[in-house]
């Protein structure tokens, strides 16, 4: 079998803020409703983490759950170890109506980190990035220019973004521009 | 710029966050019913200066779809809701009463 990289392979850059590529990371979709206690639980065995609540996302490096929607959680674990947090996952949810995906190799993540990592990200989403409205904790699905995406804060200067894999290439020239010397704005 | 609420994941969303689905509380004619009705339902739009019910989704977000009532003139939202509905709620009822008085909209007012 031959050796799973990520899209860019930590390409990185460094401008106003960092942006790097980070590498593989394991992630599951689940879907179900998310007041089941069978679903929390699962959640739980898998993360360690509480059931997230609107738009909270419970992330420590590279395993937490994030809030997508009002019936579907991102999981997210070790690439190493998707398939079997997915195995242990299917089989606790088994007689739940409810659906669990290994999506990790259809997307990628990117760090951006630095004073001016909000200024790069608000160049790019339509959201208010000021440090009162985006904080540690939350989640948000937006785009990114043209391609969707999500993000949230590892801690004040640190976002983790996600995009489809398809779209890495884009998104990461997007940081890039986003993130050229003597670009920075002063909103943030 | 519009910007409406997502009522689904609390979002305030603007514009380019969102598809937009046209006219809101259609019922559907379909098999059975008379070719005027299904010409009706297949074609006519309401086209206001004022008052208007759409149904939009917030696809660059939680993907889900929603209801909004808004003003084509003003661009002034009066408020978005479920898309589990087949009506207009009452509080947005009233609040696009409160806002325009005497409006009217197909078979609401």
């Amino acid at each position: 079998m031959s050796e799973p990289i990520s899209a860019l392979n930590h390409a990185s850059y460094d401008g106003i803020a960092t942006v790097e590529e980070t590498g593989l990371q394991g992630m599951i979709t689940l879907r179900g409703d998310l007041s089941d206690k069978v679903l929390a639980k699962a959640v739980k065995d898998a993360t360690g983490k509480k059931m997230p609540g609107q738009r909270e996302a419970l992330v420590d490096g590279q395993t937490g759950v994030c809030w997508m929607s009002t019936d579907e959680l991102l999981v997210l674990v070790p690439y190493a170890d998707v398939e079997a947090k997915l195995a242990a996952m299917t089989n606790a949810l088994s007689g739940t109506h409810a659906l669990a995906v290994n999506v990790s190799d259809a997307r990628a993540v990117f760090q951006i980190s630095g004073m001016k990592a909000r200024e790069v990200l608000g160049k790019l989403a339509p959201v208010e990035l000021s440090a009162e409205a985006f904080q540690p904790g939350q989640i948000r699905r937006s785009r990114l220019a043209q391609v969707a995406g999500a993000f949230w804060m590892d801690d004040d200067q640190t976002f983790r973004v996600v995009c489809f894999r398809s779209a890495a290439d884009y998104v990461f020239k997007l940081l890039k521009v986003a993130a050229q010397p003597g670009s920075e704005v002063g909103v943030y | 710029m519009l910007i409406l609420n997502c009522p689904y994941c609390g979002v305030d969303a603007e514009e380019t966050e969102l598809a937009a689905g046209g006219e809101a509380h259609l019922k559907r004619f379909g098999p059975g019913s008379s070719d005027n009705e299904f010409h009706d339902y297949l074609f006519m739009r309401e086209n206001p200066r004022g008052v208007h019910f759409e149904r939009w989704r917030h696809s660059n977000g939680c993907g889900k779809w929603f209801h909004a009532a808004r003003c084509t003139q003003t661009l002034e939202v009066f408020g978005t809701y479920s898309a589990q509905t087949t009506e207009p709620p009452q509080e947005i009822k009233d609040a696009i009463t409160a806002k325009r008085p005497g409006w009217k909209w197909r078979d609401y007012e």
